[in-house]
């Protein structure tokens, strides 16, 4: 694993996809983001860690502009992706989300059946004129996610009949269907069984070759197995951010080796 | 034994005195859901057993012969001079068909001819008129028709009038009541299911046999209808933005609480606020379903508006993020996907706020529903069409029934009171099963 990760090190040019600067985000009185810069690197899986309420989901859903929904919450900092600021005036929250896909916690597929989870996406964007090429759009986006050989047959049952994992496998189908650049995760795999942990983070390492994917999670090994890169997170603050193997191995901040080490957190 | 036993098998003091005060709850809840089901029993049962009896409806079967010479003079059979003659021209030909088929029958009376004919409804002259005018080939010979007997004559075939009572009344006497029986007894007089029940018009005071819940039954559906095309819409439009995309600040937190207000303001304030603005200041006209159906809009908005928020309120919060993270509108959100998990409860709270609209008096009196309305709307006649006509309304019914002096009117209200229970059973049935089709598990 450590190998394969030095290896490609070496191959692959490292892009910069996301670079967000002295991000502050407050709920009413709470400041629950302080003063977070990060820059993120495009095809590769970045995991965001830390203890709960140490604000890492409220980062993650900063870079869709997810916070905008909530009347409470207000975002300051300049946060780019591809270079151009996402809350440039210009910028239609609507389109940033197409662009920028998200997966969550919780396995929410819409209460339709599976083809419609999957089509909605495109057919709100104007992504597929016919029914041909929304049939070609699902099943790209359903073998994508790996899910396509167990619902090929029945794609028109509802997707909430799905077992907790397939569900969060159609989630993530749902969000390839828009055809995103990024996928963000707000822990995917805590509501799932180790088996089918496994089934998506194997997905997870298949997505990293066409996508920035951004990962929050609360397991350490999960974060250590499938990212290139570690954010670790505390009180709202970011504490360390660098390479995963180097975070694990040799924290420069003490506050993340006690987290690492399972003395805080 | 030490204060403290260790046995499973022996209960201790704590435990056997929660478990008596579990099973004293239980006796407590078992008493009052009796209390509850004999109240509603006793309310229904007395309901039922007064008015089952206006679904039945005595009538007299007659051969009236129609001489020309008395409803057509002139002969040539013209419909304006027939018009003239009105119906005291006709109640003699009904008084003499039943001389005529009580002498066939054998039944001897010491009664005058003009109290004999008063076992025929006075109804019953306007009836043969009616048919008739219609008929005009029908005069110089005869016809027979099943014409409405009198009110006292009707309560004695169904057990509310007496031998013993009718000495003591002055509309009737045992005289007639036996003479009556006897017609009964040879076939002429039967009592049978009353459809006129349900579609004649209100009747005057003096007769009861022939009023109906016609105009009643119309002016309730018209005012419905006007309530579910003004208050469906408006309430949930109105429940989407207050839920959905208004900010959160003072101005709608006073609007929440003025609707939570509203909805506890008595029906009648809004009869007052109706005939204040919709008749004095607008110059609608009073005692017509347009009116009603507003006041009563108006009173359903706050009970649609509440209910169908709590209905989008529970459509988890998970679902509209679902659908913004793919790039949903916040409307495309709302009406892909909340909306129609919502559906289910905002029908049902229309349904039940539409069954609380049926079933109110007091806002309609005010605006003059309460009227006697002796016809049936006639749009052809009135630019202003159904919904302007004068009408009444099925509970305004009841309460205008149950102020006449004939008793003959009990049995009709009580009856007007089994026809509204059994729409408004319909409707919250049909809330009911709506609420079991459509729900979706997410």
């Amino acid at each position: 694993m450590k190998d394969t990760h030095l290896a490609e090190r070496v191959d692959t040019m490292t892009q910069l996809k996301i670079s967000a600067r002295h991000v502050n985000v407050h709920y009413g009185e709470t400041h629950a983001v302080k003063d977070v810069s990060v820059d993120i690197d495009a095809n590769s899986v970045t995991a965001f860690i830390g203890p709960s309420g140490c604000g890492k989901s409220t980062f993650l859903r900063c870079l869709n502009r997810m916070n905008d929904t909530i009347d409470t919450c207000r975002v300051s900092g300049g946060i780019r992706i591809d270079d151009e600021d996402i809350h440039d005036r210009k910028v239609d929250p609507v389109q940033l989300r197409a662009k920028v896909g998200m997966v969550f916690q919780k396995p929410n597929p819409f209460p339709k059946s599976i083809h419609d989870n999957v089509a909605y996406g495109p057919k709100i964007h104007g992504l597929a004129r016919t029914r041909a090429e929304t049939s070609g759009i699902v099943e790209d986006a359903l073998r994508k996610a790996a899910l396509w050989d167990e619902v090929k047959d029945r794609l028109d049952a509802p997707g909430t009949g799905l077992s907790g994992g397939q569900q969060q496998r159609l989630c993530i189908a749902r969000a390839i269907a828009t055809a995103p650049d990024v996928l963000l995760m707000d822990e995917p795999c805590s509501a799932l069984d180790p088996v089918a942990t496994a089934q998506i983070e194997e997905l997870i390492d298949d997505l990293r070759q066409s996508y920035c994917v951004v990962i929050v999670t609360h397991s350490m090994q999960q974060a250590a197995r499938i990212s290139r890169k570690t954010a670790f997170f505390h009180l709202g603050s970011l504490v360390e951010f660098g390479e995963t193997d180097r975070i694990f191995t040799s924290p420069e901040d003490p506050r993340t080796e006690n987290y690492i080490t399972g003395r805080i957190g | 034994m030490t204060a403290r036993s260790h046995s499973l098998l022996v209960q201790d003091a704590r435990t056997r005195r929660r478990n008596a005060a579990e099973a004293r709850f239980r006796v407590y809840g078992l008493g009052a859901i009796s209390v509850a089901a004999l109240a509603l029993v006793v309310l229904l049962s007395s309901v039922v057993s007064s008015g089952i009896g206006a679904f039945r409806q005595t009538y007299i079967t007659l051969e009236i012969s129609l001489p020309e010479a008395k409803l057509d003079k002139s002969g040539t059979r013209d419909p304006e001079v027939m018009a003239k003659v009105t119906t005291f021209g006709y109640a003699p030909l009904l008084q003499d068909a039943l001389l005529r088929t009580m002498e066939q029958s054998g039944i001897t009376t010491s009664l005058s001819a003009a109290d004999v004919g008063k076992i025929i409804s006075k109804e019953a002259a306007a009836t043969l008129r009616d048919h008739v005018l219609a008929n005009p080939d029908l005069i110089g010979g005869s016809v027979t028709l099943d014409v409405l007997a009198e009110g006292r004559i009707d309560g004695y075939f169904k057990g509310r009038v007496t031998l013993e009572s009718a000495a003591l009344d002055a509309n009737t006497s045992p005289e007639a009541l036996r003479i009556a029986q006897g017609l009964a007894d040879a076939g002429v007089i039967e009592t049978r299911l009353n459809r006129r029940f349900l579609t004649a018009p209100d009747a005057s005071d003096q007769r009861p046999e022939a009023a109906g819940l016609g105009v009643a039954i119309l002016g309730s559906l018209y005012m419905m209808l006007v309530v579910l095309v003004l208050a469906l819409p408006i309430g949930v439009a109105t429940s989407i933005y207050l839920e959905e995309f208004a900010p959160r600040n003072r101005l709608s937190d006073l609007v929440e609480v003025n609707i939570s207000n509203l909805a506890a303001v008595p029906s009648i304030v809004f009869g007052i606020l109706g005939l204040a603005i919709f008749i004095n200041f607008a110059g609608l006209r009073q005692s017509s379903p347009l009116v009603g159906g507003l006041v009563l809009t108006l009173m359903t908005l706050p009970t649609i508006i509440i209910s169908s928020r709590a209905a989008l309120k529970s459509v988890p919060p998970l679902i509209r993020d679902a659908a913004l993270a793919v790039g949903a509108s916040r409307m495309q959100a709302v009406f892909h996907h909340v909306l129609p998990l919502a559906a289910p409860g905002i029908l049902t709270g229309t349904i039940i706020g539409l069954a609380q609209a049926l079933g109110e008096t007091a806002p309609l009196l005010l605006i003059g529903m309460v009227a006697f309305v002796r016809d049936y709307p006639a749009a052809y006649t009135d630019e202003a069409g159904l919904f302007a006509e004068a009408a009444t309304a099925l509970p305004v019914q009841v309460f205008n029934w149950t102020q006449r002096a004939d008793p003959g009117f009990v049995e009709r209200a009580s009856g007007a009171i089994i026809t509204l229970l059994v729409f408004l059973l319909a409707m919250n049935a049909a809330a009911i099963l709506l609420r079991r089709r459509f729900e979706r598990r997410w």
